[in-house]
């Protein structure tokens, strides 16, 4: 599949006399295909904003490469903005104005009819609340007109900066659906969310980014895969034979953790295997499960982010992936 | 050109360019109804009413020496002292010193006052200008709506420049009218409560120039407001540099260097060059110094400010803080 947005080696440095120097970026890579709803997951400061506000031309680069739908950027910016639908960080508009005026004035600035203005007020669910100003919305609101605003051009590929900041339940649904919809009907579409769960439920791949760099990448799926281990808790008809089949299969080479109970088994490829050896030395499964893992908990391990019981982790305290190699812990993915 | 005309929408549709707009447009009204109420025609029934003014005034001053001459007298006549011991020194002016002309009603003379009657034109448009300027762009700035901006039209002199086109031409569109309704509201004050006469085209020639040149300072003052609005990327950067440069850099710079005996210290004070811009020429006095003439008549050293010296300051400023403007709108992140 063609890549609708590419990132090589993006690098962003801020220099202050005070702080001293800091990479926001530190040659970042990712890749989006077409088609994709994609997830882009990152602890807070991790660079996500940056990456996004410096592919959408606001932040100068210090260093690597970028291209928007086959377009170098920010050199061709310009030529490819009306394909580019974004909303970067907490939606910002002019207060006083109503949400008609504030979608009618940024289609009159990107040449799009009046007519759309009235089609994504009406996707968004903002029809009837149009005419009131923006300084009387709630926060769930305005992200609703953030996402109408960036739908007014049909764009080809929607970036979207924490869609579902403040929006109901009921709205996060909508959301989520919506995202399902306009990637069938061929936008591509990346969201960038901390509510781990939705990105999991409507995202086809991600990219995890921690401190500037891009530590796993990849279809959703793989990526979990990847990161689950092999896990496998077992559990035996007598549970006196618990022991021995710890033995057996470590003597198979798989990593045996013994609980009262069970036992918790890591790196096995299949579970069936464990049936097998097991069997053979008599010993018989009453249970085995795979041990599914989340996103949230592979962010969690991937990003170093998981709090810990008596300190305070502070922004910026997030895990350093170092050398080229260490960047991509899920080689198997697309896009290296 | 769809973005030009988006700006000017959107500069329309500002409340605060709205009401900055009605209020400036209030306060001209009202020194028009100001002008009005407080001028008179002058035909025969004022000049008789002045002629009886002069009259009652010559009298009252008479019967005023007739009761110091006779205070006087008795005073002399019991020893005491008084202010004089001279009493037929005491006498009243004589009648021809109490000029009609001078008890006549205000009245509005469309040739010797309306040269000046531009000034207030062009002060209240300049000050919608800067202020409305600042706003235009720093209001953007700090809610996001130049981010968004950015985002439809990735150029960012290009938004920034047609922004500031759309500001001009706006104010433009204002400050045109508000002149020829200024010229035509004053002219009609002349002519019901005061004289159109004595009209040359020369005068006519003069009152054009000095309100084009009404127009081009609140042009100038609008780009200094959004410039330095747009510097800042906040409304308050203009506003409280422009707070900042009268109160401290100009009253304090006033008071400074009249305590260092600067000589024409009004040549560093930016009021002198827009008065001058307005009226050709402003002549500063140094009465410190003394040039003595034939008569042995002290007179004042000169300096003339002319309105060269306030277009060069004008378009230094302009060229200054534009550029920056420019520069910083091109190199800075918008985060």
């Amino acid at each position: 599949m063609p890549a609708v947005l590419e990132i090589e080696g993006l690098r962003k440095t801020y220099r202050s006399r005070r702080r001293g120097t800091r990479n926001a970026l530190d040659g970042f890579d990712m890749r989006v295909e077409a088609g994709q709803v994609h997830g882009f997951l990152g602890p807070n400061g991790s660079g996500k904003t940056t990456t996004l506000r410096t592919l959408l031309g606001l932040i100068r680069p210090d260093g690597g490469r970028m291209a928007i739908l086959g377009h170098e950027v920010p050199e061709t910016l310009p030529q490819v903005a009306g394909q580019v639908g974004a909303i970067v960080e907490s939606p910002q508009f002019f207060p006083h104005f109503t949400a008609r005026d504030t979608l009618s004035l940024l289609a009159s600035a990107g040449e799009v009819p009046d007519s759309r203005v009235d089609e994504v007020l009406e996707l968004v669910g903002l029809r009837d609340r149009a005419g009131e100003r923006v300084k009387t919305y709630s926060l769930g609101m305005k992200q609703r007109l953030a996402v109408a605003s960036a739908l007014l051009k049909n764009p080809r590929l929607l970036i979207l900066d924490e869609p579902a900041n403040g929006l109901d339940p009921g709205g996060i649904r909508e959301m989520r659906s919506l995202m399902r919809n306009l990637a069938e009907s061929g936008m591509t579409v990346v969201l960038s969310s901390h509510i781990l769960g939705e990105i999991q439920l409507i995202c086809d791949s991600v990219t995890i980014i921690s401190l500037g760099r891009r530590v796993a990448f990849g279809p959703v799926d793989e990526v979990l895969a990847q990161h689950s281990s092999g896990g496998v808790m077992v559990r035996l008809e007598a549970v006196a034979d618990l022991p021995a089949a710890a033995t057996a299969l470590t003597r198979a080479g798989v990593r045996v953790t013994t609980y009262p109970d069970h036992l918790m088994l890591a790196g096995v490829d299949k579970p069936a295997t464990v049936t097998r050896l097991l069997a053979e030395q008599g010993l018989y499964v009453s249970e085995l499960a795979p041990v599914a893992v989340d996103l949230e908990s592979v962010f969690l391990e991937l990003t170093a982010t998981a709090p810990v019981p008596g300190q305070h982790r502070q922004v910026d305290q997030s895990v350093r992936i170092d050398g080229a190699g260490s960047s991509a812990p899920n080689g198997g993915g697309w896009g290296a | 050109m769809s973005l030009f005309r988006t700006e000017l929408r959107r500069l329309a549709k500002r409340r605060f360019a709205r009401w900055m707009t009605a209020a400036g447009l209030l306060v001209l009204a009202l020194i028009v109804i100001g002008m009005f109420a407080s001028n008179q025609k002058i035909g025969p029934e004022q000049w008789a009413a002045a002629e009886r003014s002069a009259e009652q005034e010559y009298q009252n001053q008479v019967q005023w020496t007739d009761q110091e001459r006779a205070a006087c007298e008795r005073a002399k006549a019991a020893g005491t002292d008084f202010y004089t011991n001279d009493c037929t020194e005491i006498s009243p002016p004589p009648r021809e010193a109490f000029e009609s002309r001078w008890y006549l009603p205000s009245t509005f003379v469309f040739r010797e006052s309306f040269g000046e009657m531009l000034i207030p034109l062009a002060g209240i448009l300049a000050l919608i200008g800067f202020v409305v300027g600042a706003s235009f762009v720093g209001a953007e700035w700090n809610t996001g709506g130049m981010m968004n901006l950015l985002l439809w039209r990735p150029k960012r002199l290009t938004v920034l420049l047609t922004k500031l086109g759309a500001l001009l031409t706006g104010l433009l569109a204002l400050a045109l009218p508000a002149t020829v309704a200024w010229f035509g509201s004053l002219w009609l004050v002349a002519t019901w409560r005061g004289t159109t006469e004595g009209m040359t085209s020369g005068t006519w020639q003069s009152f054009l120039i000095t309100g084009l040149r009404g127009i081009v300072l609140a042009l100038v003052a609008a780009t200094v407001g959004f410039a330095l609005a747009s510097l800042g990327r906040h409304t308050a950067m203009a506003l409280g540099g422009a707070i900042g440069v009268l109160v401290v850099g100009q009253v304090g710079l006033g008071i400074l260097l009249d305590m260092a005996q600067v000589r024409f210290t009004e040549a560093w004070l930016l009021p002198t060059y827009a008065y001058a811009w307005m009226t050709k020429t402003v002549t500063l006095q140094d009465w410190r110094a003394c040039n003595a003439t034939y008569n042995g008549e002290c007179r004042p050293d000169t300096l003339d400010i002319t309105w060269q010296h306030s277009s060069a300051l004008f378009a230094v400023a302009v060229v200054v803080l534009l550029g920056a403007a420019m520069w910083t709108m091109r190199r800075r992140d918008i985060t």
